[in-house]
């Protein structure tokens, strides 16, 4: 196994160090490596955690498959993705969620871990084998509808308690479907002019409120996928002071972009959450500063060009993420590389349960690694994405930051800004 | 002159008034014998309805026909549509055929604004989901200016459903750009949120229709679904017509001069009795044949005739 040294690096944004990466384990810096890297000016954090990735296979491989979005994984400096279950077909048994495990290995760029659906077919009407995943040989922790928001309340209550005995987290997608049946984009001023169906705020806010009195009554683990209100926020808030275990995401483009975008009746801009207002954009970023809201996640949800190059109403909702996620963070938070560690790479991998991801770069951690340049800026090019899919809401805009190195295990998966296979 | 009409907003005051103008020029044509300018020889305007609509269709047709344009039709039903095609490869055929103008009525909110990034011609919306229908508009604004002799200063009620209305939005677009003050009548169910903010800051919203009729220059009547009431917008069509329909106690509520409109088509008895749709006041069958003197304007202006 190639050794790498790397040479003056700021270990988490601190002074800077070398860093030394053998036999797949960070290790004392001292003696000769097989590669030397000048890490001069850029910064070294834990392998990056998503916890809320579509890889589209099996089912939509012209969309993406669990390769390219390996690769377009590691080049976002990602070291372990969680693949939602909404594939065809859909990830409800242990055999699904085996070949997505396995495909990943195979793969080899991040490590993927499968999510299991929490229903039967995504239909919100009986539980999946919950345990049959958790036993397979893809352990399966986090199960989740998303796409689908799991609104039958007994259901979801029994999910809940059910997955306690393997330690699971149930990660809901929070949308009450009869306040949202036909929706657009999101409710407000923005969707009266343009005349498209609204998704009131109140849609998400209200299923967050009952789904954490009950993981409060049942003193289950609740996960919160993409939250995108201010009142979310609130809720969460308030939530988390009663010691309700719940953690929650946000998307890059939640803390970026707003519903003024649909006004181009582009559907790269449709997604599901919609984008909110300023406001909403506001309140996200404090809350994730402030921990109230726990990880960023990216929902990267590639779609064919002929489901998105179409009039709005007919688009499938998703943006890709992946390879803009930490650029977009790092604009939106600035240089604070604890915050983005802990947001992006160590809070993610303790939900998920991921031994090995999200360690501090310390002697002896498995050498999950990724070495940013902050200084850097690049223009997004959709052409360029190493995504089979080219729905970004990015292209053409200057971000900051660029991942110039990942390492999984020790293994380069990325190196001078280029994807090693 | 503006390249496509996608949206009443696309209209500052005066290049609508312009069309307005123009709009009464052509007017003046129908009376005579032969009803027919020779501007728009050898252009193209193609329709495309992905929507039944005989009347805008006809309207439009006729318009582009008395500009002598070639027209041609082109519906969803039995077309090349109906066997899957995307909007972008229609409009790519389109492209390549030479339209020069485009005439799109659509049930997807938006679909003329991805057009018009598609195709070199000239889009004109004919109306987009529950977005706008610039077009009805400016047929509307000139039956008022035709009646009542002005626009600014005017006060104009919209009342039904505005919600899922893609005329009430242009007429609120517009008319605020002329001048005229908008008030939006209905059930709250029906009256989108931040509406006032989203079009224009001076439109105000009543739900007490009585209210507002002795002040009202225009009334516009809306057509209301009868399918609403399964999504419980309001509980039946007796109760909506009792506390919204235009019926002939509530006309007489309305000043001497005031006129009482109508898109079509009309739901009589529902929200507006026929007495009423039928009575002198009414503006309704006006309103279809200012809407071909409209639709030339358009075409016309926006293919580059000088006014």
């Amino acid at each position: 196994m190639t050794s790498y040294l790397i040479r003056g690096a700021r270990i988490l944004g601190g002074e800077p160090a070398d860093l030394l990466i053998r036999d797949g384990r960070i290790a004392e810096p001292g003696g000769a490596a097989d590669e030397t890297i000048d890490g001069t000016g850029l910064v070294a954090l834990p392998g990056l955690v998503d916890l809320h990735t579509h890889l589209r296979e099996p089912g939509r491989e012209d969309a993406e498959t669990v390769e390219t979005g390996s690769r377009a994984a590691a080049l976002g400096g990602y070291t372990a993705v969680c693949a939602m279950a909404n594939t065809s077909p859909v990830a409800d048994t242990a055999g699904v969620v085996e070949q997505v495990w396995r495909l990943g290995r195979e793969a080899g760029l991040v490590d993927v871990q499968p999510i299991g659906a929490v229903t039967v077919g995504l239909a919100g009407e009986r539980l999946a084998e919950l345990g049959a995943m958790a036993t397979s040989a893809a352990t399966v922790r986090i199960f989740s509808d998303d796409g689908q928001c799991v609104a039958d309340p007994r259901l979801m209550r029994r999910a809940l308690e059910y997955v306690k005995a393997f330690d699971g987290v149930i990660a809901q997608h929070a949308e009450e479907p009869r306040l949202t049946e036909g929706a657009q984009m999101h409710e407000g001023e923005v969707s009266t002019r343009l005349g498209l169906t609204g998704w009131p705020a109140v849609a998400e806010e209200a299923i967050i409120a009952r789904d954490v009195l009950l993981a409060e009554h049942v003193g289950s683990r609740l996960h919160v996928c993409h939250v995108s209100t201010a009142g979310s926020v609130e809720v969460l808030r308030h939530a988390k002071a009663r010691g309700v275990r719940v953690t929650a995401e946000v998307t890059p483009h939640h803390l970026l972009l707003t519903d003024e975008l649909a006004a181009s009746y582009d559907p790269v801009y449709k997604v599901n959450p919609p984008l909110r207002t300023a406001a909403d954009v506001q309140a996200l970023r404090e809350a994730l500063v402030e921990g109230v809201i726990d990880i960023v996640a990216t929902d990267h949800a590639p779609h064919a060009v002929e489901d998105k190059e179409c009039e709005w109403a007919y688009a499938r909702p998703g943006m890709l993420g992946l390879e803009t996620a930490l650029p977009i963070v790092l604009s939106v938070l600035g240089e604070r590389w604890e915050l983005i560690a802990d947001r992006m790479s160590r809070t993610p991998a303790r939900i998920a349960g991921l031994d090995g991801h999200g360690g501090s770069l310390a002697v002896g951690d498995p050498a999950n690694v990724t070495l940013v340049d902050p200084a850097a800026r690049r223009q997004v090019d959709a052409a360029e994405l190493a995504s089979r899919s080219r729905n970004t809401p990015y292209a053409g805009m200057t971000l900051p930051g660029r991942i110039v190195a990942t390492f999984l295990r020790g293994e380069a998966t990325v190196l001078d800004g280029k994807a090693v296979k | 002159m503006i390249r496509h009409l996608l949206s009443a907003a696309d209209l500052d005051a005066e290049t609508a008034t312009l069309i307005l103008d123009t709009a009464a020029e052509m007017a003046a044509l129908a009376g005579r014998e032969v009803k027919k300018l020779p501007t728009l020889r050898g252009r193209t305007v193609v329709n495309l309805f992905y929507e039944d609509s005989t009347r805008t269709r006809i309207s439009f047709e006729a318009a582009a026909k008395r500009l002598s344009a070639d027209v041609i039709n082109f519906s969803a039903k039995g077309s090349s549509v109906s066997k899957g095609e995307s909007l972008k490869d229609t409009a790519l055929t389109l492209q390549a055929m030479g339209a020069d103008a485009v005439v799109i009525r659509h049930p997807a909110s938006g679909a003329p604004h991805r057009l018009s990034s598609w195709v070199d011609g000239s889009v004109v919306n004919a109306g987009d989901g529950t977005h706008e229908h610039p077009t009805q508009a400016l047929l509307d604004a000139y039956t008022m200016r035709a009646r009542l002799g002005r626009l600014d200063g005017l006060n104009v009620a919209i009342v039904g459903d505005v919600l899922h209305s893609r005329v009430a939005r242009s007429n609120v677009l517009l008319l605020s750009t002329l001048g005229a003050n908008v008030t939006l009548v209905g059930p709250p169910t029906l009256i989108p949120v931040d509406i006032a903010a989203a079009l224009s800051k001076t439109t105000r919203v009543s739900y007490d229709l009585d209210s507002v009729l002795p002040d009202a220059d225009v009334v516009m009547m809306l057509r209301v679904q009868t399918e609403r009431m399964q999504d419980s917008y309001f509980p039946s069509a007796r109760e909506y017509a009792r506390r919204y329909g235009l019926d002939v106690p509530r006309m007489r509520k309305l000043p001497e001069h005031a006129i009482v409109m109508h898109p079509g088509p009309m739901n009589r008895g529902m929200e507006i009795a026929p007495e009423v749709a039928d009575s002198p006041r009414s503006t309704i069958v006006e309103q279809v044949a200012n809407g071909v003197s409209a639709r030339m304007a358009v075409l016309y202006l926006l293919l580059g005739g000088k006014a």
